[in-house]
């Protein structure tokens, strides 16, 4: 299995001189299988580049799974080539959002609709379909398995287990640490601390040995403290899930729109001191940086 | 009104069940963007009704959760405060007013109607820049305006009945209806309710005037919530037993600077809200 990464900006695209390292595109991974076979993260910007070259190859076949319907999740799905092209088959599939009883296909109508979008779906040429998953459902696609799992974030929101050609990559676009909303003291602290643990244990259980884990590391321990509840984790948040599931390696993505190619930079070698002899191997994500799982 | 009439509203009010207290802290929490998670868990734990309700519609296929939730705690590590503030605010809302055992009265088309009323008086608000705060009032206005039809419904059906048959009638207005045959409009009893259970004044206000617009332009919530009156009725967002559109009054469109019509089309998502606000009808009803 091949990973590149289209896109690794959270919130925002943010072009420009001091970006072109790391990346300006939202997010978004293109798969490969060893045959060549595609399915692809998320659909940030970073997907459009992607549809390009899938359309200057002919009609495309492809599967998007889309972890959540916030913006940089999807701000480049109406300018996915492939969907416009007869002959393309593009399956999204992601989670519903059961407060308004819509399926995934709202992530894309809904952008896509008068006078936000000139063009709205029913004129998209492809073959597209929609599925909308529940946690823990598998979605084979032959080639590869796909399990959701639902992580800690103001929407919902899926992380996804993708496991292809007998290795596993575990992809999270946004996650933050589960934590109790009570102190100790308060009557319900050990209960509300039993909860955590459990979900915690779902999600370790679920990663457990995985070959590449990419997940969200929007801030710095110290900004993290500042943002707490907003839905994101930190760099050592991350390094210490990846350290406690013993994942093979791992990419911290989702920059923080505000880092410039020199920030990150600043941060990568304080992460490689700090994190010098513990057991992880990881890198930042790079806009086009490729990996074999 | 004459002090017999009074009397008997009054009586009737006082039949009615108490405004949870529960309720009133979930509105208020889900206005403010800073409300803590413990807080609003605390606030849901203390009612076992509305508990009830939310863990039903949190494990109901619409979440598709691979696992049951089986408490307010449990729904908190697993779905995050926004998601569960949003639940509770949709069921809060609802879930206040009792069902109505009454015949005289299409409990869903009516509660269609104030979910309407609800959503399009906050997208008014909202347009005006009223406050997120704030906003929360103008979601309550909508849902309780007509709250005084349930009691009018539940203690006095033989007169109700009679004023709803004559509303029935080409150009007759329900609550001119309802004073010739009660002696009093759904509105003046809806603002007895509102003073028995205590919400705050410009909301027993608004119910109480919702129907006494004169020019319009007094104060931002009624010109909200009588133009949203209006389009509901227009657009036939269910049914209240009252199908006369009345024109906006000067100060009404002075204060939007559009006509009706102009309103509507500026707001081509009230549709899909109200639509949205539909399980929380179905949700809520249940006990």
């Amino acid at each position: 299995m091949r990973i590149r990464f289209r896109g690794t900006r959270g919130s925002l695209p943010v072009p420009g001189p001091q970006t072109i390292k790391y990346g300006g595109n939202t997010t978004c991974i293109e798969v490969r299988a060893d045959d060549g076979s595609l399915l692809v993260l998320d659909a940030g910007t970073g997907i459009r580049e992607l549809g390009r070259e899938l359309v200057a190859e002919g009609a495309a076949s492809c599967d998007v799974f889309i972890t959540h319907i916030h913006w940089d999740h999807i701000s480049g799905l109406p300018f996915f080539l492939p969907l416009f092209v007869p002959g393309s088959r593009v399956t999204l599939h992601g989670p519903g959002d059961p407060l308004n009883m819509t399926g995934i296909e709202a992530a894309l109508a809904r952008q896509m609709e008068y006078p936000f979008f000139p063009v709205r779906t029913a004129e998209l040429a492809a073959d597209i379909r929609y599925r909308t998953l529940v946690e823990g459902e598998t979605v084979d696609l032959g080639f590869a398995r796909v399990t959701p799992l639902l992580m800690n974030h103001p929407a919902p929101n899926f992380g996804y287990l993708v496991r292809c050609d007998g290795r596993t990559l575990f992809f999270t676009g946004d996650h933050e640490p589960f934590g109790n909303i009570y102190l100790p003291g308060d009557e319900d602290f050990e209960a509300y601390a039993a909860l955590v643990t459990e979900r915690r244990r779902v999600v370790l259980d679920m990663l457990r040995d995985v070959d590449l884990l990419v997940i969200d590391a929007q801030y710095t321990p110290e900004e993290y403290q500042r943002k707490k509840g907003w839905g994101h984790g930190s760099m050592a948040t991350a390094l210490e899930l990846a350290r406690e599931v013993g994942a093979g390696m791992t990419v911290l993505t989702h920059h923080d729109v505000n880092r410039t190619d020199a920030d990150l930079d600043g941060l990568d070698a304080w992460l490689r001191a700090r994190w010098k002899d513990r057991g992880v191997r990881f890198e930042l994500a790079r806009e086009g940086l490729e990996l074999q799982a | 009104m004459n002090n017999d009439v009074r009397q008997k509203l009054l009586e009737a009010v006082e039949r009615m069940p108490a405004f949870p207290k529960s309720v009133h802290q979930v509105l208020e929490l889900s206005g403010d963007i800073n409300c803590s998670q413990k807080d609003l868990v605390e606030v849901i734990k203390k009612d076992p009704v509305f508990t009830l309700k939310i863990l039903r519609l949190v494990n109901s296929p619409y979440f598709g959760l691979s696992r049951e939730i089986t408490s307010i705690n449990h729904a908190s590590v697993y779905l995050g405060l926004n998601t569960l503030k949003n639940v509770a605010l949709g069921l809060a809302a609802v879930g206040a007013i009792p069902r109505s055992a009454s015949d005289r009265l299409d409990m869903g088309a009516f509660w269609l109607h104030s979910l309407a009323v609800a959503a399009c008086a906050s997208m008014l608000g909202r347009k005006l820049g009223v406050s997120r705060d704030d906003v929360a009032n103008y979601f309550a206005a909508g849902l309780l305006h007509d709250i005084g039809k349930v009691v009018f419904a539940l203690y006095m059906p033989g007169r109700f009945e009679t004023a709803t048959r004559m509303a029935a009638e080409p150009g007759a207005v329900l609550h001119h209806c309802e004073r010739e045959v009660i002696g009093a409009t759904h509105a003046d009893i809806g603002g007895l309710l509102a003073e028995k259970w205590h919400l705050p004044g410009e909301l027993r206000e608004v119910i109480a005037a919702h129907h006494s617009m004169g020019e319009g332009g007094d104060f931002m919530l009624k010109d909200c919530l009588f133009a949203a009156d209006q389009i509901s009725k227009k657009l036939s967002f269910g049914s209240a037993g009252n199908f006369d559109v009345e024109p906006l009054p000067t100060g009404v469109g002075h204060r939007f600077n559009m006509t009706m019509d102009e309103l509507i089309a500026d707001m081509p998502s009230l549709g899909e809200e109200v639509e949205n606000a539909r399980i929380f009808i179905k949700l809520g009803e249940s006990r």
